[in-house]
């Protein structure tokens, strides 16, 4: 009897229990499957849809010969006739140069970057590297939370009190300008770069620390020579989400850059971004009036450029994997 | 198999969004008796404290009043997105013109209280008075120091409102004569920040309604050359002797019907005017 069961046991009753269970594990592991490419698609799908619908209300600029008497590519871009580059969409004779916009966008984001990067990687290296735990459990929740306070609080505050400040400090005649809200723009970006770049510090292998300081290296020197340069493709994705979150961000630069678009090189005069253009103007233009489209054409640029700064950002990313890589 | 679903399922939600752009229009006015209210940012709080009031008085009516600009207000007009427009300017024939393309309806446009425009500099800067032209060069870029004023040796800086707003506007064709803003004008979203900025920054120069004038100081404002210097008051303003005087409007396309009729009323009888004061603006003068 005994025998006879064990001669071909598991494949009577267990073993069909098993491959109905196999069945049934692989139908829910089907379904889970097609669920999360699905709720990747989504996403997909409302990407290809904002474009779709913002370049279509930007394609005027392009088309409509009535939108192009007033905006076309040529009035956005070059200097016109007795003005020069100036953005004055609500006027008797408007005008849309985009150069001042961009130009305060860029100073703005610069700013920002130029200001959080080293800060935000510095104190993600030492809370990797040299933090006590105690200091560590205190300093990454505060920077975090720091990524949770609204941007319209940031930018009040900058008009309120940061912009007095930089103004007593450096003599400025302007309070608001694109330092004052590129300073601004980075506290929002430095609990991005910070959680991100610390992330990649710490997924360096412990066995590279161990084998710097075997051979005689300070902490100093491990966490400068060997860490840092170990995690560069993290850091430099972080600086790229960074500058990616400044150039977009819209509620700091409405309340502490002045809001007045000027081309210039200073840093201490007022600028208008894109986004706080967008945000200031969009609520009152007449639908299908140039204004209007020029607006869209403003975030499809903006959108745009955006994407091949985070494409620019990948690539880069990518080769110093390799390299990194390759070395090893 | 797993194409077909995948392709259904990004089907459906393409759909979804569709018919989710779709069926934003519809609501609003329904039994429940709501009023919205839209526009003029400087008319907000004005608009807020006669919504209060009614609604105690009233318990059956909802009102909704909301900011944004006087454009803003005007566009949602035409798009049929609020029942009454708030406006600090009064609308342009364009955009009665665009109401009456889009419902077939003349605009009605109903004056509800005054107000004064407050020019604001800093509550330390000594200068007695200011003219309209003065008021222009400085808008416009020609004059930008404070000496040719007959204070200190320092640039002004000046502070203006987005160009959705009906103060902008305003602004725009009482001063600079429909002129363009120099480009080194500062915009700032909302009178309060403009209050605000001038408050903290001496050598600035802003305008904006007179409610605000809390922190800074309104120069009295001289109208023509040669004139006198008058500050913004209940009687200056009244009698159109301040030069930056406006009427604040509502706007309804059509004549206005049943409880948004009595709102309106209400808001035109004594009871309603009085609110103006508490708030700081002025009541329409009694005719």
């Amino acid at each position: 009897m005994r025998s006879s069961r064990l001669l071909s046991p598991e494949k009577t009753i267990e073993g069909k229990l098993l491959q109905k269970f196999r069945g049934a594990e692989r139908l829910t592991d089907r379904l889970a499957a097609v669920l999360i490419k699905g709720c990747a698609f989504v996403a997909i799908v409302a990407l290809v849809l904002i474009f779709v619908f913002i370049g279509k209300e930007a394609l005027p600029i392009f088309t409509s010969p009535e939108v192009r008497t007033e905006a076309d590519l040529g009035k956005l871009l070059l200097p016109q006739p007795e003005r020069g580059f100036v953005w004055q969409p609500v006027s008797e004779r408007p005008a849309y140069s985009i150069l001042p916009l961009l130009a305060g966008t860029l100073k703005a984001t610069i700013i920002a970057v130029v200001f959080a990067v080293p800060l935000a990687v510095a104190a993600a290296l030492f809370t990797s590297e040299f933090a006590t735990p105690w200091a560590r459990e205190v300093i990454k929740p505060a920077i975090e939370i720091l990524a949770g306070i609204p941007s319209v609080v940031v930018g009040f505050f900058c008009l309120m009190v940061l912009a007095g400040w930089l103004q007593s400090a450096f003599g400025w005649t302007y309070r608001l300008n694109a330092t004052t809200a590129g300073i601004g723009l980075s506290l929002a970006v430095i609990p991005i770069v910070y959680t991100v770049s610390e992330d990649a510090f710490s997924s360096v292998p412990q066995r590279f620390r161990d084998g710097s300081v075997a051979m005689g290296a300070s902490r100093w020197q491990t966490a400068w020579r060997v860490v840092l340069p170990g995690a560069s493709p993290g850091v430099l994705a972080a600086c790229v989400l960074g500058f990616g979150r400044a150039i977009g961000e819209t509620m700091i630069v409405l309340m502490a850059s002045g809001n007045a678009a000027v081309l210039s090189w200073s840093a201490s005069d007022s600028i208008r971004t894109f986004s706080a253009t967008i945000a200031a103007e969009l609520g009152e233009v007449v639908m299908g009036s140039p204004h209007y489209h020029v607006l869209f054409f403003i975030g499809a640029f903006l959108f745009v450029l955006t994407f091949f700064i985070n494409l620019t950002g990948q690539w880069w990313v990518g080769r110093l994997q390799k390299k990194l890589r390759g070395g090893s | 198999m797993r194409r077909v679903s995948l392709a259904l399922l990004v089907g459906a939600l393409v759909c979804l969004c569709f018919a989710g752009c779709g069926g934003t229009e519809t609501g609003g006015s329904g039994e429940r008796k709501v009023i919205t209210v839209k526009g003029s940012d400087t008319m907000v709080i004005l608009g807020q404290r006669w919504a209060e009031e009614y609604m105690n008085k009233n318990p059956g009516i909802s009102i909704q009043v909301t900011g944004g600009g006087s454009g803003t207000g005007i566009a949602a007009l035409i798009n049929g997105a609020t029942d009454i427009c708030e406006s600090s300017r009064p609308m342009k024939e364009k955009e009665k013109q665009d109401i009456r393309a889009r419902h077939g309806k003349e605009v009605k446009e109903i004056p509800v209280a005054l107000d004064g425009l407050a020019i604001y500099v800093h509550h330390s800067n000594p200068i007695q008075s200011i003219t309209r032209a003065q008021l222009k060069s400085i808008y416009r870029g020609r004059l930008s120091n404070w000496r040719e004023l007959g204070w200190e040796n320092a640039q002004i800086v000046t502070y203006s409102r987005e160009n959705n707003s009906g103060t902008y506007v305003f602004f725009k064709e009482h001063i600079l004569d429909n002129e363009d803003f120099a480009e080194n004008v500062q915009t700032l979203p909302g009178t309060a920040a403009i209050v605000n900025a001038v408050a903290n920054d001496r050598r600035s120069i802003g305008y904006g309604g007179i409610a605000y004038s809390t922190g800074i100081r309104a120069v009295p404002v001289v109208g023509k050359e040669g004139g006198e210097a008058v500050s913004p008051s209940l009687e200056t303003v009244q009698s159109g002797k301040y030069p930056l005087s406006r009427n604040l409007y509502f706007y309804t396309a059509g004549e206005p019907l049943g409880h948004i009729k009595e709102f309106i009323n209400w808001v035109l009888s004594d009871e309603g005017q009085k609110t103006c004061d508490q708030v700081g603006y002025y009541p329409l003068k009694k005719q």
